[in-house]
């Protein structure tokens, strides 16, 4: 800090390390993630502390932190999108279908869905910008459109709601290594989904806080209105934000589909839900304009460890749900006041 | 009234004869207006007067339906805001001048971000960001302690008072201020008015809008009183007194009349 005046170094000691670190969206994630940890390490001990535990709470962390990380971005840029769900379901099918049942080559299938993501994100965007609806609306919309029409194509095709033999599609093999094979740490097998993960937070998160379209995302949810005004491409933004929901959607699809040689019409039910719930934790504010992507792996990662935690724990999992939401409220009310504490920095 | 002033040179900014239909609706008619670099001319008028139709035809947002529109001595029509700022004309809005979550240097460079790096690895450069924009506050007097603070830390005067900077450096030759003091108090609004007077230093040209004429007057070489879409007249300082002002802006008639019905209330 250049400073020029004596005023500066007197007004600087307000603004303490405390507040500087309530000023972080992430702050809130990270005690909860820590108190979360502690409770299940005490409640089950052994199980949930070891390596074998940690994989599997890093594993359903993964799978709903990969989605998250756009979630948060989009929420970030003001919108919401409930039709990730349906959209896993729906790229998980079309892949399954294209390789199982019409023998296409696996990587050109999964190709075929990631194009189908993106035009279905395009047209979620395309759709919220034109009409000016709330984007909840839209994609409560196409939530039902989507599932729908993937449960009722894939009837009409196969005449099941679940496929199988994506194993004996070619290039399986490969498609199996990069998607779905584990890496062994000290004897335990950990499930490549969380490089993935890794790998979607780090990006997500420096195209958010290091690059000009971040800065972009900040705005549009900011205020719309003064983003246009400065020259920012409003619409261009929010479409680009909804590609990447349906296209992390579609990893997670791969992913799953690989995994489990196959698809069900059902799956990725409620993960909208979940993603939302993830990226809240991590901090992001519902009216958009603030938020952390790294919050939202946190919030993921919270959300792993409630789930197997539970288990671990010797608890009925019926229990999760009540948790879950629980945590979701706690966590609304501590962002709160941990952004009123930010704000009267000043005054 | 002198709609002319002998400055020499061609002025930034001229409208001659501008009116504005909406419909049916004279929403200005037969407005002339002459800004030059180095000075603050005063938009008065009460609600309603036109004031917003005709910076909104500075900016780019509506184009005028009749007269004449120069920007330093060329014809323009404005097609959109970016339009407006490409000819070096920034206007501030009231309450769109910045985004209250954001840092002060991301506000500041929000759709002119900053670069390092090659190709697609182009990132933000937040060291000359925040660098900057220490550097042009610190210009117009004013010390901000941390630039990545969020702009709703600021008082409204001091954010105001950012948004005209962030307009100065990006190269803005005339300023156009939408009711920048409206909304502030005694001290904040001096605050605006200080700086009102250093952008007019840096020789730029500023059309100041405002309803209050204990704002305009201190700060204004020339004003200008719109009255229901029409325009009563320019007149330098000199011409015209801060009393005289204010019974034109407002009509004096009225205003006694508005007297004797409160007396009759008996209060």
């Amino acid at each position: 800090m250049t400073a020029t005046t004596t005023t500066t170094d007197e007004r600087l000691v307000e603004r303490s390390l405390l507040t500087q670190l309530l000023n972080r969206p992430e702050l809130g994630s990270v005690a909860g993630a820590i108190a979360v940890w502690i409770f299940f390490a005490v409640m089950a001990g052994r199980s949930f502390l070891s390596l074998g535990g940690t994989a599997t709470y890093l594993e359903v962390a993964a799978e709903l932190g990969i989605l998250a990380v756009p979630v948060a971005l989009l929420m970030i840029g003001g919108e919401f999108d409930l039709s990730v769900g349906s959209m896993i379901g729906a790229a998980g099918m079309t892949l399954t279908i294209l390789a199982a049942h019409f023998g296409w080559p696996l990587w050109l299938a999964i190709l075929a869905a990631l194009g189908l993501s993106l035009i279905v994100g395009y047209l979620n965007g395309w759709l919220v910008v034109r009409t000016g609806l709330p984007s909840f609306i839209i994609t409560l919309g196409s939530l039902f459109i989507i599932r729908g029409a993937t449960i009722a194509i894939t009837r009409l095709l196969t005449g099941r709601t679940q496929l199988g033999d994506v194993d004996e599609a070619a290039g399986f093999a490969l498609a199996k290594a990069v998607f779905a094979s584990d890496i062994a740490i000290a004897g335990v097998q950990f499930p490549i989904s969380i490089l993935w993960w890794v790998l979607v937070v780090a990006v997500g998160s420096y195209i958010l806080l290091q690059t000009e379209f971040g800065n972009w995302v900040f705005g549009v949810g900011g205020s719309k209105v003064a983003a246009r005004m400065v020259g920012v491409p409003v619409d261009r933004v929010k479409i680009t934000l909804f590609m990447s929901t349906a296209a992390a959607a579609w990893l997670i699809a791969v992913i799953q589909a690989v995994n489990f040689t196959g698809s069900d019409t059902l799956r990725g039910e409620l993960r909208e839900f979940h993603a939302i719930i993830a990226v809240v934790i991590g901090g992001t504010l519902l009216t958009g304009g603030y938020g952390s992507v790294i919050g939202a792996a946190i919030g993921a990662l919270i959300f792993g460890m409630v789930k197997q935690g539970i288990v671990l724990a010797g608890v009925d999992a019926d229990w999760f749900q009540v948790f879950l939401g629980g945590m979701l409220l706690v966590a609304v009310l501590i962002n709160n006041f941990i952004r009123q504490k930010a704000a009267e920095t000043r005054r | 009234m002198s709609n002319n002033k002998t400055n020499g040179g061609t002025p930034l900014l001229e409208l001659h004869d501008a009116s504005k239909f909406f419909g049916n609706i004279v929403a200005l008619k037969s407005v002339s207006l002459r800004l030059y670099p180095g000075e603050v001319v005063c938009l008065l008028g009460d609600n309603g007067a036109g004031k917003s139709t005709l910076i909104k035809i500075f900016a780019g947002v509506h184009q005028q339906s009749e007269g004449g529109f120069l920007v330093e001595g060329e014809d323009v029509i404005f097609d959109s805001p970016r339009d407006a700022l490409d000819h070096g004309i920034a206007t501030v809005y009231q309450d769109l001048a910045m985004i209250p979550l954001m840092s002060i240097s991301r506000n500041f460079f929000l759709g002119s971000e900053p670069k390092i790096g090659f190709g697609p690895f182009k990132r933000f450069d937040h060291n000359f960001a925040n660098r900057v924009v220490r550097e042009e506050l610190m210009k117009m007097g004013i010390d901000i302690r941390d630039p990545a603070q969020p702009v709703g830390t600021l008082s409204g005067g001091e954010r105001q008072s950012v948004a005209i900077a962030r307009a100065v450096y990006f190269g803005a030759k005339a300023l156009i201020l939408d009711e920048p003091t409206a909304a502030l108090g005694v001290k904040q609004a001096g605050t605006v008015l200080r700086y009102i007077a250093q952008a007019r230093k840096r020789n730029l040209g500023v059309v100041f809008i405002t309803h209050n004429p204990h704002h305009a007057y201190p700060v204004g070489d020339r004003f200008t009183i719109l009255k229901r879409g029409r325009q009563l007249g320019t007149w330098t300082k000199a011409e015209l007194s801060r009393e005289e002002m204010i019974t034109m802006m407002s009509g004096g008639e009225e205003l006694e009349k508005l007297s004797d019905e409160i007396e009759e209330y008996g209060v």
